[in-house]
């Protein structure tokens, strides 16, 4: 990097700068991942009430009595994680489905209309959810009565515009000359999409994957409006009200929240590259 | 010739468009379904009392009632210092962050960006849950036992309406700048080398590197971060709810949290509908003059 003068004078110097440089970035890693650190290692305490708990930030003895407590919280607890998994899937099956196709629709085939319906689906992107959230509240549980329902966990977010527009902006740069070579022979534009875009877009479809999974599970405010039995909740509306009905626990809440935590800590790190890759599309010209 | 070349494209894209519909249909139907309507029928609910058996208009009464409101007038001026508070903070620091990352091998700065990231990978709940007991109020409570070593009073921290909005902000400078400064480091990275090197012949320090090199180069991603940052930070909810509920006495209160509690706690959809719609004028003039006031040069 040429914005760092790497011919200082001496190398004292240099390495004085860069010792400086690593320790304040370690401060700031450690005040970033205290609470992290904290929610595990307070989570193998055991289950007593708060008022006996003095905190510490050493782990005093390992036990998993707090999950024990956590499961046992209520009947339908591991059925929550299971209700995740299914809805966090389904939504991400079905955004990489049809934002991939729509993405291609909308970047590589001209048809009529192309560009008034991408500049529509754009503007939605700048609307506060708060101006939807009624409505669509009033359409699920008044209009198509399936509060309570997968379909209604599900449906909302079938297919996000924000995904359609990450496929868009990828495909772009495919060149159209490779498509028009397969047109002349005689490839139909879904053998175009299956047998040329999709092997050249698998990076985009895995960065699509992951974001649209790790939202939806751990998106709250939604399934905790549209679901009303606690075997239809995800395990973030069970946390909060394990939260709740628990005030004075404090091991086991730290070991809710560790569980509902846990599963995507371990996505982010098999699956690192695609994290940090699908932040920067659509902010950074690149 | 071009005539010819015209016709066999015409005959290759025959039947193009058919498939451009289908490719985008289930797109375009969901998008009708759950924001195209619901947007919609946000503008007719704002103008009526809504009832679930046929609902009354009111014309403008409820807009009337949420301009005259206190409670929101005091809901917008506590996003506004929410958001005074985190943006400004989250970009300094974030570009600091990166600038920093800059000269450490590539194992080092991936390893950064994880490090910064991982907040934004656990749940609002299970982050809610943890920063509730950092700042238990009790002499026992993780921040007041760290502030102890330093000599000052316990603190009620959530629990009382001079320290509540502080203790939310001081929560988001921890555990929401990761994509920030991810974003800037790709920046970073972006800038050309030669500006570098051309400057390095003049003899330019690194501080005159920053201010005529860096800071320029950045500026379409500083606008970038601003405006989405001032854009989230408006709709901020779900944290307020979690952790204060509003409270104590609506010193947390923000537009966000006063429209859910407006309607799914009394349950006045069309008033909820009207306050949603004040919102999202304002987010969109705010837009509109951070893009006037700090340059048109930003492409999305």
């Amino acid at each position: 990097m040429a914005l760092y003068n790497n011919h200082l004078g001496n190398r004292a110097a240099k390495y004085a700068r860069n010792t400086v440089i690593v320790v304040l970035l370690l401060l700031f890693a450690l005040a970033t991942l205290f609470p992290i650190y904290f929610m595990i290692m307070s989570s193998f305490g055991d289950p007593i009430e708060a008022g006996a708990v003095s905190y510490s930030l050493w782990p005093g003895k390992i036990s998993l009595e707090s999950y024990k407590f956590f499961f046992e919280f209520s009947e339908h607890s591991y059925r929550w994680l299971l209700n995740s998994l299914i809805v966090a899937t389904a939504v991400m099956v079905s955004n990489v489905v049809f934002a991939t196709t729509a993405g291609y629709a909308f970047s590589k085939i001209s048809f009529k209309g192309r560009g008034l319906l991408f500049a529509v689906l754009l503007a939605a992107m700048m609307i506060p959810y708060q101006v939807t959230q009624v409505p669509l509240y009033i359409l699920i549980v008044n209009i198509f009565e399936i509060q309570n329902t997968y379909q209604a966990l599900i449906l909302p977010s079938i297919v996000t515009v924000y995904n359609i527009f990450l496929a868009k902006q990828f495909m772009g740069s495919i060149p159209g000359e490779i498509l028009e070579s397969a047109k002349v022979e005689g490839a139909n534009q879904l053998k175009i999409l299956t047998t040329i875009i999709l092997p050249l877009s698998k990076t985009v479809m895995a960065v699509m994957a992951i974001l649209t999974f790790m939202d939806t599970w751990n998106t709250f405010f939604w399934p905790f409006l549209v679901t009303n039995t606690m075997d239809m909740q995800t395990i973030q509306v069970g946390l909060k009200n394990f939260r709740f009905a628990n005030t004075t626990y404090f091991a086991p809440m730290m070991a809710g929240a560790t569980i509902s935590a846990v599963p995507m800590f371990i996505l982010f790190f098999s699956l690192q590259r695609y994290f940090l890759e699908g932040v920067t599309v659509g902010a950074v010209k690149g | 010739m071009a005539q010819g070349t015209t016709k066999i494209r015409n005959r290759l894209n025959r039947g193009d468009s058919a498939w451009a519909y289908a490719f985008i249909a289930v797109a375009l139907i969901g998008y009708a379904l759950f924001t195209a309507y619901p947007v919609i029928s946000a503008f007719i609910i704002s103008f009526q009392e809504y009832k679930p058996l046929g609902s009354e208009y009111i014309g403008f009464d409820n807009y009337a009632e949420t301009f005259t409101s206190e409670l929101f007038g005091k809901a917008v001026w506590n996003t506004i210092v929410y958001t005074v508070l985190t943006v400004p903070v989250a970009l300094v620091l974030s570009f600091a962050v990166a600038i920093m990352i800059m000269p450490l091998k590539k194992w080092a700065q991936t390893t950064f960006k994880a490090i910064y990231y991982l907040p934004a990978v656990a749940s609002g709940v299970a982050l809610s849950v943890v920063w509730l007991w950092i700042y238990d109020p009790l002499p026992g409570g993780v921040l007041n036992q760290i502030l102890a070593l330093f000599g000052i009073d316990n603190q009620n921290w959530l629990g009382s309406s001079s320290t509540s909005m502080f203790s939310l902000v001081f929560m988001s400078w921890l555990s929401s700048h990761g994509t920030s400064i991810i974003i800037y480091v790709a920046a970073l990275l972006g800038i050309d080398e030669s500006y570098y090197e051309a400057a390095d012949i003049d003899g330019a320090s690194f501080w005159q590197k920053m201010w005529h090199i860096v800071l320029p180069c950045l500026k379409p991603t500083t606008l970038f971060l601003l405006v989405t940052g001032v854009i989230g930070s408006f709709q901020v909810f779900q944290n307020a709810y979690l952790m204060t509920g509003g409270g104590p006495d609506h010193s947390t209160t923000m537009v966000g949290l006063l429209i859910f509690d407006t309607a799914f706690k009394y349950f006045e959809f069309g008033k909820a509908a009207a306050q949603s719609l004040v919102l999202a004028l304002m987010i969109g003039i705010i837009a509109l003059i951070q893009f006037k006031f700090l340059g048109k040069d930003v492409e999305y």
